[in-house]
């Protein structure tokens, strides 16, 4: 069923839990539609007018349409709650430590993602949106101590594999949505909500960052990249990052 | 045209008139409308960094006036109804007349007073725009004010073009009269909400 | 109207960049400079459209037209309860609709911000259209209130004698708690755009935070307010709006096909209850569009509950509706094959509900194609099927004449065709995780490029479906002045609507009396005091 649905190369640890309860709701889907389309074909074949010159008042009887819904109500309530919702909850509420996680901001702007990684220091500067200009779109203040060694990119996500990953989400003017389609992650970005996602790459690849929120004339390129790489090619993009902003 | 059964007459299995149901029907919608507003104040204000002190920022003494003004002019318009109703009492046009008119008076004393109250809020350069309090206070209260003007327009309407009903069909004219006071009463209970919880909470 | 939008975007989605033909010259050169769709026209196409389609297409025919005049026709009423209520309602609904459509041609051309309007996007859109949007809104708003409020007392207070509840056409019953759905949901919209006109109009911020930057400068408002707010409020009433655009679709198909079977509605009263249970559940289901707005386990838990729970009605009614035709006798007019239709459509989607109504597995969906495919399949080949049902069946009480069949089928045939054809191949791109809304359909990202070719069948289909409304069309005008003269009750139907009003009308039986065994004919009126 999975190949069948077509979705994005599934790249998380968390992923699998997802596609396969996308595939299990597909599966229920199916036999509900295929009973239920066979059985509708049958009535019209065998109950066409030339077929059957005269109704019957009564129909059929029996109560297995309550059974059906009935077994409709418990495969749903089964999906629920041995799927959806433990893997939900998994999602939101058991978030790693920060101490073993790569730890990063993303601030999504009209029409672009920014990302501020911590540095060395593992604490991020201090912002304001007063110090907000072209070559600051962040508004980071760099005399904060915190900020010196603060790295930032512009729709360039860098993230080591097989380590949790937490992204701190916030967006500095309209809703915007964080998507990484390999990931399984989608996120709504609401301005004025600080948002947490956590997720553990579980392969290295190069794919794309898109906004699943409308959010102005550009919602259509806000496109960004993200790489996850092994952690020594990980620690020598930052290195490299570092050393530029040293300059 | 055809006159519809149950404009006056009770239906018998339903226990309502037509214009009864349609009223209570059109005062559960404006239930949800400010339901709306009272939940998105409610929401805000939880969600909210600060909050004023409202007490100290609105005249509560006005308010207060107000509020009397508002259900005296509740208590008028149950007496303009009486009047009219229907009973073994007679009816009696003329008072229906005086307290109608009292009604739109007291009517127009609370918008007055509102009048005051905004004015002398916007001399202290506060507007809807200072902070999202203000802007729910006037916004609310706006759109009370608003209730408040269509109420005296149907008032004014029965006070005066309206009163030629009474010589023709005198039953629907009490009817409408009631109809009216629902409403009325209405908007006087939406402003015993708004008063606690924008001047006083 | 919101059909023609829509083929426009359609085109753009085939042809990102590429001019529209023939009609690309018309949009003026602030929308389209040489007739190329620019992105603020593409989101005004794709807002107007949705708002269109459902607040000035599907809600006044399903609902004004319908319900208006069948309604009374069908309880055996003189008329409706308040008629000047109703001519109010009209007219409120015609300045609605002016204001919307007028909106193209004020400065900034129409709102642009997708049928939700979410703020701060729309709060702080430049130009006057999503001010036009909002007053148009309270317009249409309360044009739906009064017409509520007039069908629920028409049909409480004027029904014929006789005429109990369970003896209602499920149709009536439909359209009831329709009403219910318009008189409860709407109201709290109209807040939200009372919010969002003093944000616009008199810088307010309810629905902006503190501490926002546009285009890389601190906005001077002052703050405080909440985005997730109007999301709130705009859901709370647009779920229940979503069955306000299938109930009626409903009562239409039970109609037709008790009809076209010739036998009783299987399970007319559970089918009743479920209308309750549905129009009630509704109402607190509302943030399973928002799972993603950031939810914690509890609260997505109900919702999700909730939202299962609700697929269930829907399920009783369609099961029914299914096993009604068991043991039929079954015509196959034309309003019956568009009736049938129906069926499986609102099954497909109403199953891709499914997992977008589990929060997980709304974390692919949220927000793509596969969204878009599920409530399309629902309205168009589902409401807009039960419409076009609804056309044909009560055509000759309308205007006394028939409907061309020979047409009709035709009509039929290349519409349901053309339907899949578009709406299909979404869930498709759905899955692999194109997103909605997008100018140019996706072409700038790398996942999306195995499923844009698709977008060029599924647009050639949408212009293909446009040629066959044009049989539609032609029939409607056509049959209209030379249409066959129709007997005055041409389906041999039993409700009150086909038989001819008398003053002194009484009731005496259920709805669909059809084949009643040891009855003469295979129908008997509801009207008719015995077995004539
Ligand atoms: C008519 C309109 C309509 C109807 C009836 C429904 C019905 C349902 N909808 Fe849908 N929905 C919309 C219109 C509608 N929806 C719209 C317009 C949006 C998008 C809004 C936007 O963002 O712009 C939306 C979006 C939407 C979302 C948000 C998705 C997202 O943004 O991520 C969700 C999530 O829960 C959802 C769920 C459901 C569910 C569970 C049902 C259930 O009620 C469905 C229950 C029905 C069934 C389960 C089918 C049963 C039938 C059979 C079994 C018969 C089969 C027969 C044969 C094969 C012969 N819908
Ligand atoms: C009732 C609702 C309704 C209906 C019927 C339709 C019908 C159609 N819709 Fe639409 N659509 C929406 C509601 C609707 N839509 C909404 C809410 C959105 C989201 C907007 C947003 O993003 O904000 C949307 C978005 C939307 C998109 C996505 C745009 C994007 O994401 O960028 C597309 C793209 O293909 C599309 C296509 C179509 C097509 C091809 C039809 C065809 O099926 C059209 C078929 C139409 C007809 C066959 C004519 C209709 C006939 C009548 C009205 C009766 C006429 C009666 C007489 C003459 C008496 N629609
Ligand atoms: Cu950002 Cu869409
Ligand atoms: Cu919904």
């Amino acid at each position: 069923m999975l190949q069948w649905l077509g979705l994005p190369a599934a790249a998380s640890a968390h992923a699998g839990d997802v596609d396969r309860t996308l595939a299990l709701v597909h599966w229920l889907m199916l036999v509900l539609f295929a009973g239920w389309g066979l059985f509708f074909l049958y009535v019209l074949v065998r109950f066409h007018r030339r077929a059957h010159p005269v109704a019957s008042y009564h129909g059929l009887r029996g109560r297995w349409s309550t059974w059906l819904e009935g077994g409709v109500l418990a495969a749903e309530i089964a999906l629920l709650a041995f799927f959806s919702i433990p893997v939900w909850s998994a999602r939101v509420d058991a978030f790693p430590p920060e101490r073993g996680s790569t730890v990063v901001r993303v601030v999504a702007e009209q029409f672009a993602w920014n990302v501020h990684y911590p540095g060395p220091d593992g604490r991020f500067g201090r912002t304001d949106i007063s110090l907000l200009g072209p070559a600051n779109p962040l508004g980071l203040d760099r005399t904060d101590p915190a900020a010196r060694d603060d790295v930032t990119t512009i729709n360039q996500l860098h993230l080591p594999v097989d380590r949790p990953v937490i992204v701190y989400l916030s967006s500095k003017d309209m809703v915007h949505s964080f998507t990484l389609p390999q990931m399984r992650v989608k996120q709504d970005v609401v301005p004025g909500v600080a948002q947490p996602v956590w997720f553990t790459p579980t392969r290295t690849g190069a794919w794309e960052i898109a906004c699943s929120q409308l959010c102005g004339l550009g919602h259509y390129r806000m496109r960004g990249f993200y790489t996850i790489e092994t952690q020594a090619a990980y620690d020598a993009w930052l290195a490299e990052e570092a050393a530029e902003l040293a300059q | 045209m055809h006159v519809l059964p149950y404009t006056t007459e009770v239906r018998a299995d339903t226990g309502l008139t037509s214009p009864k149901l349609g009223i209570w029907l059109f005062l559960a919608s404006e239930v949800m409308l400010f339901g709306s507003l009272f939940s998105s104040y409610a929401l805000l204000r939880t969600g909210a960094a600060s909050w004023p002190d409202q007490s100290a920022v609105l005249s509560v003494p006005l308010a207060t006036l107000n509020t009397i003004i508002l259900i005296s002019s509740s208590v008028t318009m149950v007496l303009a109804w009486t009047a009219l109703a229907p009973g073994p009492q007679a009816q009696n046009p003329a008072r229906f007349k005086l307290y109608m008119g009292l009604t739109l008076l007291l009517g127009a004393a609370f918008l007055a007073v509102k009048a005051i109250e905004y004015g002398d809020k916007f001399a202290h350069g506060l507007f809807p725009a200072t902070n999202t309090f203000l802007a729910l206070y006037f916004t609310m209260t706006g759109v009370h004010a608003v209730h408040v003007l269509v109420g005296m327009a149907v008032n004014a309407y029965l006070l005066v073009s309206g009163a030629r009903m009474w010589r023709t069909e005198p039953e629907r004219f009490a009817n409408r009269v009631e109809i009216a006071g629902i409403y009325w009463h209405f908007v006087d209970v939406v402003w015993v909400f708004l008063f606690p919880v924008l001047y006083l909470l | 109207m919101g059909f023609t939008l829509v083929v426009i975007i359609r085109w753009q989605l085939a042809y990102p960049g590429s001019p529209v033909p023939y009609i690309g010259s018309l949009f003026g050169t602030a929308n389209a400079p040489g007739g190329i769709v620019l992105p603020e026209f593409y989101n005004q196409l794709g807002a107007m459209h949705g708002t269109i389609m459902v607040f000035l297409g599907v809600v006044p025919l399903a609902v004004g037209a319908f319900g208006n005049y069948l309604i009374p026709l069908q309880i055996g009423a003189p008329d409706m309860a308040f008629p000047r209520l109703n001519l109010a309602s009209y007219w409120f609904y015609l300045a609605g609709g002016t204001v919307m459509l007028a909106s193209f041609f004020v400065p900034g051309g129409a709102a642009n911000n997708g049928w939700t309007s979410y703020p701060p996007l729309s709060d702080l859109a430049p130009g006057t259209g999503q001010t036009w949007w909002l007053v148009g809104m309270a317009f249409l708003i309360n044009s739906s209130l009064l017409g509520a409020l007039n069908f629920i007392t028409t049909v409480v207070q004027l029904r014929a004698p006789g005429m109990t509840w369970f003896r209602l056409p499920f149709f009536v019953w439909a359209q009831f708690i329709t009403a219910f759905l318009l008189l409860l949901a709407f109201p709290p919209l109209e807040g939200a755009a009372i919010l969002q006109g003093m944000d616009r109009l008199a810088g307010t911020s309810f629905f902006l935070p503190s501490g926002l930057a546009v285009s890389g400068r601190p906005l001077g408002v002052a703050g405080g307010g909440s985005a997730l707010l109007w999301q709130h409020l705009f859901w709370f009433l647009a779920h229940p709006e979503v069955y306000v655009l299938i109930l009626p679709a409903m009562g239409i198909v039970a109609e037709i096909v008790t009809n076209n079977t010739r036998k009783p509605l299987w399970g007319y009263r559970v089918m009743v209850y479920s209308l309750f249970a549905l129009g009630f559940l509704s109402f607190i289901v509302w943030a399973h569009h928002m799972f993603l707005t950031g939810m914690g386990t509890a609260v997505s838990a109900f919702f999700q509950t909730t939202t299962m729970i609700v697929s269930i009605p829907s399920v009783v009614i369609l099961s029914s509706l299914i096993l009604s035709l068991h043991g039929g006798s079954i015509r196959f007019t034309t309003p019956m094959l568009f009736a049938l239709a129906f069926i499986p459509m609102f099954g497909i989607g109403g199953l891709t509900g499914l997992p977008l109504g589990l929060a997980t597995t709304d974390i692919p969906l949220h927000d793509t194609a596969y969204v878009v495919g599920h409530f399309h399949y629902l309205v168009a080949p589902g409401t807009i099927f039960a419409l076009f049902a609804g056309i044909y069946h009560w055509f000759p009480r309308l205007t006394g004449r028939m409907m061309n069949d020979t047409l009709g089928r035709i009509h039929f045939a290349g519409s349901l065709v053309c339907m899949n054809v578009i709406f299909m191949p979404m869930f498709v791109q759905g899955l692999a995780g194109v997103n909605r809304r997008l100018w140019d359909g996706g072409a700038e990202y790398a996942h999306a490029q195995g499923v844009l070719s698709l977008n060029v069948p599924m647009s050639i289909a949408a212009f293909a479906l446009a040629f066959f409304q044009l049989f539609f069309i032609v029939n409607l005008f056509a049959s209209l002045k030379a249409g066959r003269q129709a007997a005055a009750n041409p389906w041999s139907a039993t409700t009150l609507e086909w038989q001819a009003a008398t003053s002194s009308l009484r009731v005496y039986r259920n709805p669909y009396e059809y084949s009643v065994p040891g009855a003469s004919a295979d129908f008997l009126p509801q009207h008719l005091p015995a077995d004539a």
